[in-house]
C-alpha cells in the first residue's frame, strides 16, 4: 500500500524519531511511505483554543496535500480526532461563508482513509504482531483523544503485548487525563501540574522503565514532568517501540 | 411594558420555531430502543424485587392472604410498634397485632406520635426495588406514610413488574394522583458519599409481598 | 470555613481561584475520595444496565425536542398546573424571581421557610433575598444544612458539601446546633440533623423548592431526593413555592420512564433515588393548599437562541460530569466561582452571564471528554467549551497579545516555507535555554526521548506556565522533514 505520512507539526519539529520509527515499521511491513512536502499543521491548537477562523485555511491545506493518498497515517491521536470531529464542521463553515463549496465532499471522501498509526495497524491491516523486539518494562498511557474520540480501545495494548521481550504493566486510573490539554497546560498551569503529578505518581507506581502512548503531546508533558523529577523513567512513542528490532541473532 | 410571561415566550419564539403542530410530529419521531417489556419469569421477578429491596435495607416477607394477619402480629411485635396509623380503607383483615387508628386529617404532630404506618401499594418495580404509593385505595395521603418512623407496606404479587418502563406505563392511568416512588428507607450519602440509612423519612421499612 | 462568593460577577478567574484550592490538601483529599466513591458506584450500575446507551439516546432526543418546542410545553404546563389549582409565575431574571417568592411567602404570613435543595434557588441567591425581607430559610437537605450552618457555599450540584469530611462536619454541628456531644460516624451526624430539623418540618408552613422535571401533559412537578426532607417540605406545609428553570419541562408523564432511570444512576450511582415525588397542582386533603411554580428565564432564552450552545439546556443536573472531571477532581467546586461547578458549570455559567462574566471558565478544561462520555443526555461539553472559547476570543479582539501570537502561528502554518523557517528559528532561539543533562551517579540514563539537544528548564512569558512544573524537551538538530529529504538524496 502507498501510505502518506502526516507527521504533524510538533512531531516534525520536536519528535523526528517518532516519524522515523513509523517509516521503519511501515516499510518493514512492505508498504511504501510518501511524505507530501507541503504539509504543516492540522489546525487543532487554533481550533481548540477558540481561533476557529485561523484553523480553516489549515483544514483546506491538509485536504489539498492528502486527498490523493491511498491511506494517510498520523502518529498522533489528538490530530486525528481533530480531523474526524471538526473537519466536517470546518468544511461546512467554509462553504457557508462562500468559500470552497467542494470541501465538504472532499473532507467526507478523505476522512475514511485517515488513520491514527496504531489504528492503521490493528484496524486497517488487522495486525497485532509487527515483529518488534523491545526488552523493557513499559506502561501504556491511554491518551484521551485516542481513547474517547477515536475509540482505540485495547488496540495499542494488543500491539504492545505482541512485542517480543516487552513486559506491559497496567497503570492505575488509566482513563484519567494526564493534564496536558494543549494550551490548557499554560493557561491553567497549576491545575495541569496537579493533574500531571497524580498521573506521574501512577506511572512511578507501575515500576515501568518507560511510559508509552499514541500521542507525543501527552508524552512531552509527562516526560517533562518525569525529567523535572529526575525520576529515571522515560517516555517513548509507541511507534518507536514497534520499530524495535532484535539485533542479537544478526 | 410587556409582562414577564409575554417577554419570555416572545424570546423563546424568536429562538426556536417549534409550534404545537410540529411538536406532535417531532415527538412521535423520538426513538425508544431501550428495554420496555419484562424478560424474566414471574418467580424471577419476585426474587429480583426481594433482592433489590434487601440491598436497599428494607426487610421483605412473603405471605398469602390467609397468613398476613399472623405476619403483621409478628412484625409489629418485632418492631415494638404498638400504635399504627392506617388509611381508612385498609383491609380490616390485615389489621392485627397493634392499635390501629384510621387517618382522618391528623396533623403532622399527631402523625409523629405513631409508632408506624401500614399501607397497601399501587405497584412495585423489581429492577430498581421500588414501591409506588399513590393517593388511592388503601394507601392514604402522602403525609401518613412519611412522618411515622416505621412503614409496613403490603404489595400484591400481581402488582409487581420487572422494569421501570412497565411500572410507569401502568401509572399512566392514574398519573394525576400524588405519587411517591420509594426505594428502601430514607437514606443519604451526603457525608463522604457513605450511604447512611435513615434521615427524615421512615427509617424502618418492612415490605410484605402478598400472594393470592 | 470558606468565604468563597459563588457569584461570577465578583469571583476571581478560574486559574487564580484554582491555585488557592490546590493548596488545600484536605479539600483535595475529600473531593478525591468522594468522587472516586460515587464514580465507582455509577460505573457498576451503568455496566449492569444493558440498554444504557439506548436510554441516553432517548433522553437526549427528548430534551432536544423539548428545547425546540419549549414554548408549546411551557404553555401546556401552565395550563394544566393552573387547571389543577396551582399558580404559575414568570420571572425574567433573578431579581424578579426573588420578588415573586418573597411576595408569596409574605402573603402566606411566613417569617420562616423550609427549603429543599435547589441549585436554581442558589443561582438566584434566594436565601439572601428572603433574609433581607425578614424571612429565615432553613435548608433541610443534609448537605445544604452543612453548608448553611458552616457559612459555606455548595461545591457540587448533587452533593454540595462533598468538600467536607466527617470530622469537619462534626465540628460545624457541635458549634451551630449547640451540642455538647456528638459521635463522628456519618450515622451520628445524620441523626443529629434529623433531630435538628424534625421540629421545623412539623412547624413551618411554607416551603421552597426547585424541581427536577415539570410535566407539560399533566401540569405535574417531579422532585427526586434521598432523605425524605423533600417529601416533608412538599407534603406538610400549607404553601409550596417551586422555582424552576424554564428548560426543565418534559412533554409527558411517560417520559419519566427514561429520566428517572438515567438520573439516579448518573447522579448518585443508585438504580433509583430513594424518593421520587410527582404531583399535579393541588390535591384537596393531601399536601399544600397553595401551590406555586415560578418559571425562571435568567438568560436561558439567550442560551436557547445560540444553536451551538443550546444543548447546554438539555442538562438534568445529575453532576456525573463533575465526578468524572479530572480538573474538578483537583480543584473542587468553589474554584468555578459559580453555584454550577465542573464541566457543566464551565459551559452554563458564562452563558447564563451572557458572556459578560466567567470568561475563564471555558478554558477550565483539558478537553479530555470524560464529561461527554458520562453525560446521560449526551451534552457534548467539549464542543460547547470550544464554541464558547471562540466567543471569548472574539470579545477580546484581535489586538490581544494571545490573538496576535495565534494569528502569527497560523500564518506560519499556512506556508511550507514559513514553517521551515520557523522550525530553524525556534531551534536557534532555544540555544541559550537548552541544557544537556549531567549523568546521575548510579542511575542509567532513561531510555526515553532525549532529543540529543537537552532540556529547557525555564521559558519566558506566557510559556512560563509550562516550565513551572515540567521541563521541555529541546528541539532536536534535525527535523523529520530534513531527515526525510536527506534520506532521499
Amino acid at each position: 500500500m502507498r501510505v502518506a505520512l502526516f507527521i504533524t507539526c510538533y512531531n516534525d519539529t520536536l519528535f523526528p524519531e517518532t516519524g522515523k520509527a513509523v517509516v521503519q515499521v511501515l516499510e518493514r511491513l512492505g508498504h511504501t511511505v510518501e511524505f507530501p512536502a507541503g504539509q504543516t499543521c492540522c489546525g487543532q491548537m487554533h481550533w481548540n483554543t477558540g481561533y476557529e477562523e485561523e484553523a480553516l485555511p489549515l483544514v483546506a491545506r491538509f485536504v489539498e496535500q492528502f486527498e490523493h493518498a491511498e491511506a494517510v497515517v498520523v502518529p498522533s491521536s489528538s490530530c486525528v480526532a481533530m480531523m474526524r470531529d471538526h473537519y466536517p464542521l470546518a468544511a461546512a463553515r467554509i462553504a457557508r461563508e462562500g468559500g470552497d463549496q467542494t470541501l465538504v465532499e472532499r473532507v467526507a471522501a478523505l476522512l475514511p482513509r485517515v488513520w491514527e498509526f496504531t489504528e492503521f495497524l490493528t484496524k486497517k491491516l488487522e495486525l497485532t504482531d509487527v515483529g518488534a523486539y523491545y526488552p523493557h518494562r513499559v506502561t501504556y498511557h491511554a491518551s484521551c483523544h485516542g481513547l474517547r474520540n477515536l475509540g482505540l480501545g485495547d488496540g495499542p495494548e494488543k500491539l504492545l503485548k505482541a512485542v517480543s521481550g516487552l513486559e506491559l504493566v497496567e497503570i492505575e486510573r488509566k482513563e484519567q487525563c494526564c493534564g496536558f490539554g494543549g494550551t490548557f497546560a499554560v493557561k491553567n498551569a497549576d491545575v495541569s501540574g496537579a493533574m500531571l503529578e497524580e498521573k506521574l505518581q501512577a506511572v512511578l507506581k507501575t515500576g515501568a522503565e518507560e511510559c508509552t502512548a499514541c500521542d507525543n503531546s501527552c508524552l512531552m508533558h509527562m516526560g517533562g514532568g518525569l525529567h523535572r523529577m529526575r525520576a529515571g523513567v522515560g517516555t517513548i512513542h509507541i511507534a518507536e517501540i514497534l520499530a524495535g528490532e532484535d539485533t542479537r541473532a544478526k | 411594558m410587556s409582562s414577564a410571561r409575554e417577554e419570555i415566550l416572545a424570546r423563546i419564539r424568536q429562538a426556536c420555531s417549534g409550534d404545537a403542530e410540529s411538536a406532535a410530529a417531532s415527538y412521535a419521531e423520538i426513538t425508544r430502543q431501550y428495554q420496555q417489556a419484562a424478560k424474566l419469569s414471574r418467580e424471577e421477578i419476585l426474587g429480583l424485587l426481594t433482592e433489590r429491596l434487601i440491598e436497599y435495607d428494607a426487610h421483605v416477607y412473603r405471605a398469602r392472604e390467609t397468613e398476613i394477619a399472623a405476619l403483621c402480629r409478628e412484625l409489629f411485635a418485632r418492631r415494638g410498634a404498638k400504635r399504627i396509623v392506617v388509611p381508612g380503607d385498609l383491609p380490616g383483615a390485615w389489621q392485627s397485632g397493634a392499635e390501629f387508628v384510621a387517618d382522618e386529617d391528623l396533623d403532622a404532630r399527631e402523625l409523629d406520635r405513631f409508632d408506624g404506618v401500614m399501607t397497601a401499594a399501587t405497584l412495585a418495580i423489581a429492577e430498581t426495588g421500588t414501591i409506588v404509593l399513590q393517593n388511592a385505595h388503601a394507601q392514604g395521603r402522602r403525609a401518613i406514610s412519611l412522618v411515622p418512623d416505621y412503614h409496613l407496606c403490603v404489595v400484591r404479587e400481581q402488582d409487581v413488574v420487572e422494569t421501570v418502563v412497565e411500572g410507569m406505563r401502568l401509572l399512566e392511568a392514574t398519573r394525576h394522583l400524588p405519587t411517591t416512588l420509594f426505594s428502601g428507607p430514607s437514606a443519604t450519602a451526603d457525608i463522604e458519599m457513605t450511604r447512611i440509612k435513615g434521615v427524615h423519612g421512615p427509617r424502618f421499612v418492612d415490605i410484605v409481598i402478598l400472594g393470592a | 470555613m470558606s468565604e468563597t462568593e459563588l457569584d461570577p460577577r465578583v469571583a476571581p478567574s478560574f486559574p487564580k481561584a484554582a491555585k488557592a484550592s490546590l493548596r488545600d490538601a484536605q479539600l483535595r483529599a475529600n473531593v478525591r475520595r468522594a468522587t472516586d466513591t460515587i464514580q465507582a458506584k455509577r460505573h457498576k450500575l451503568v455496566e449492569e444496565k444493558k440498554d444504557w446507551q439506548e436510554l441516553r439516546e432517548s433522553a437526549r432526543q427528548i430534551r432536544a425536542h423539548v428545547l425546540e418546542h419549549l414554548r408549546v410545553y411551557l404553555e401546556e404546563f401552565e395550563r394544566n398546573f393552573t387547571r389543577a389549582g396551582g399558580h404559575v409565575h414568570w420571572a425574567r431574571n433573578d431579581r424578579e424571581a426573588q420578588e415573586i417568592v418573597v411576595a408569596i411567602a409574605k402573603e402566606a404570613g411566613a417569617d420562616e421557610v423550609i427549603k429543599i435543595k435547589s441549585m436554581t434557588t442558589e443561582e438566584i441567591h434566594l436565601n439572601d433575598a428572603l433574609e433581607a425581607a425578614g424571612i429565615h430559610a432553613y435548608e433541610t437537605d443534609l448537605a445544604e444544612l452543612i453548608i448553611q450552618l458552616g457559612h459555606d457555599r455548595p461545591s457540587h450540584i448533587v452533593v454540595p458539601a462533598l468538600h467536607k469530611n466527617r470530622a469537619q462536619i462534626r465540628e460545624i454541628f457541635l458549634r451551630e446546633m449547640h451540642l455538647t456531644e456528638l459521635g463522628e460516624n456519618p450515622a451520628d451526624l445524620a441523626e443529629a440533623a434529623r433531630k435538628f430539623l424534625r421540629e421545623k418540618f412539623l412547624r413551618v408552613q411554607t416551603a421552597v423548592s426547585g424541581a427536577n422535571f415539570l410535566i407539560a401533559e399533566t401540569g405535574g412537578v417531579c422532585i427526586v431526593e434521598s432523605e425524605g426532607n423533600g417529601r416533608m417540605c412538599l407534603t406538610l406545609p400549607e404553601t409550596l413555592i417551586s422555582v424552576v428553570g424554564i428548560e426543565k419541562v418534559i412533554p409527558r408523564f411517560a417520559d419519566l420512564e427514561v429520566f428517572l432511570q438515567v438520573l439516579a444512576r448518573s447522579a448518585t450511582g443508585e438504580r433509583m433515588n430513594p424518593y421520587n415525588s410527582i404531583w399535579s397542582g393541588v390535591t384537596p386533603g393531601d399536601g399544600p393548599r397553595n401551590m406555586h411554580v415560578v418559571l425562571l428565564d435568567n438568560a436561558r432564552t439567550a442560551v436557547l437562541a445560540d444553536s451551538e450552545g443550546r444543548q447546554t439546556l438539555q442538562c438534568i443536573r445529575c453532576a456525573a460530569c463533575l465526578n468524572a472531571c479530572p480538573v474538578y477532581r483537583q480543584t473542587g467546586g468553589h474554584a468555578y466561582g459559580s453555584v454550577y461547578a465542573g464541566p457543566i458549570g464551565a459551559i452554563l455559567t458564562p452563558q447564563l452571564m451572557e458572556m459578560q462574566h466567567g470568561e475563564s471558565l471555558p478554558y477550565a478544561s483539558s478537553l479530555c471528554g470524560a464529561c461527554y462520555e458520562v453525560c446521560p443526555v449526551k451534552i457534548n461539553i467539549p464542543e460547547v467549551l470550544i464554541h464558547l472559547r471562540n466567543k471569548v476570543v472574539a470579545q477580546k479582539g484581535w489586538y490581544a497579545p494571545e490573538a496576535l501570537a495565534m494569528k502569527a502561528m497560523a500564518s506560519v502554518f499556512r506556508s511550507e516555507r514559513r514553517f521551515r523557517a520557523a522550525q530553524r528559528l525556534a531551534r536557534m532561539a532555544q540555544l541559550p535555554l537548552a541544557r544537556r543533562d549531567l549523568p546521575i551517579v548510579g542511575q542509567d540514563a532513561p531510555t526515553g526521548q532525549d532529543s540529543g539537544s537537552g532540556w529547557v528548564k525555564w521559558l519566558p512569558g506566557i510559556f512560563g506556565g509550562w516550565t513551572q512544573t515540567r521541563d521541555l524537551r529541546a528541539i532536536p538538530r534535525e527535523s523529520f522533514r530534513e531527515w526525510w529529504e536527506s534520506r532521499l538524496t
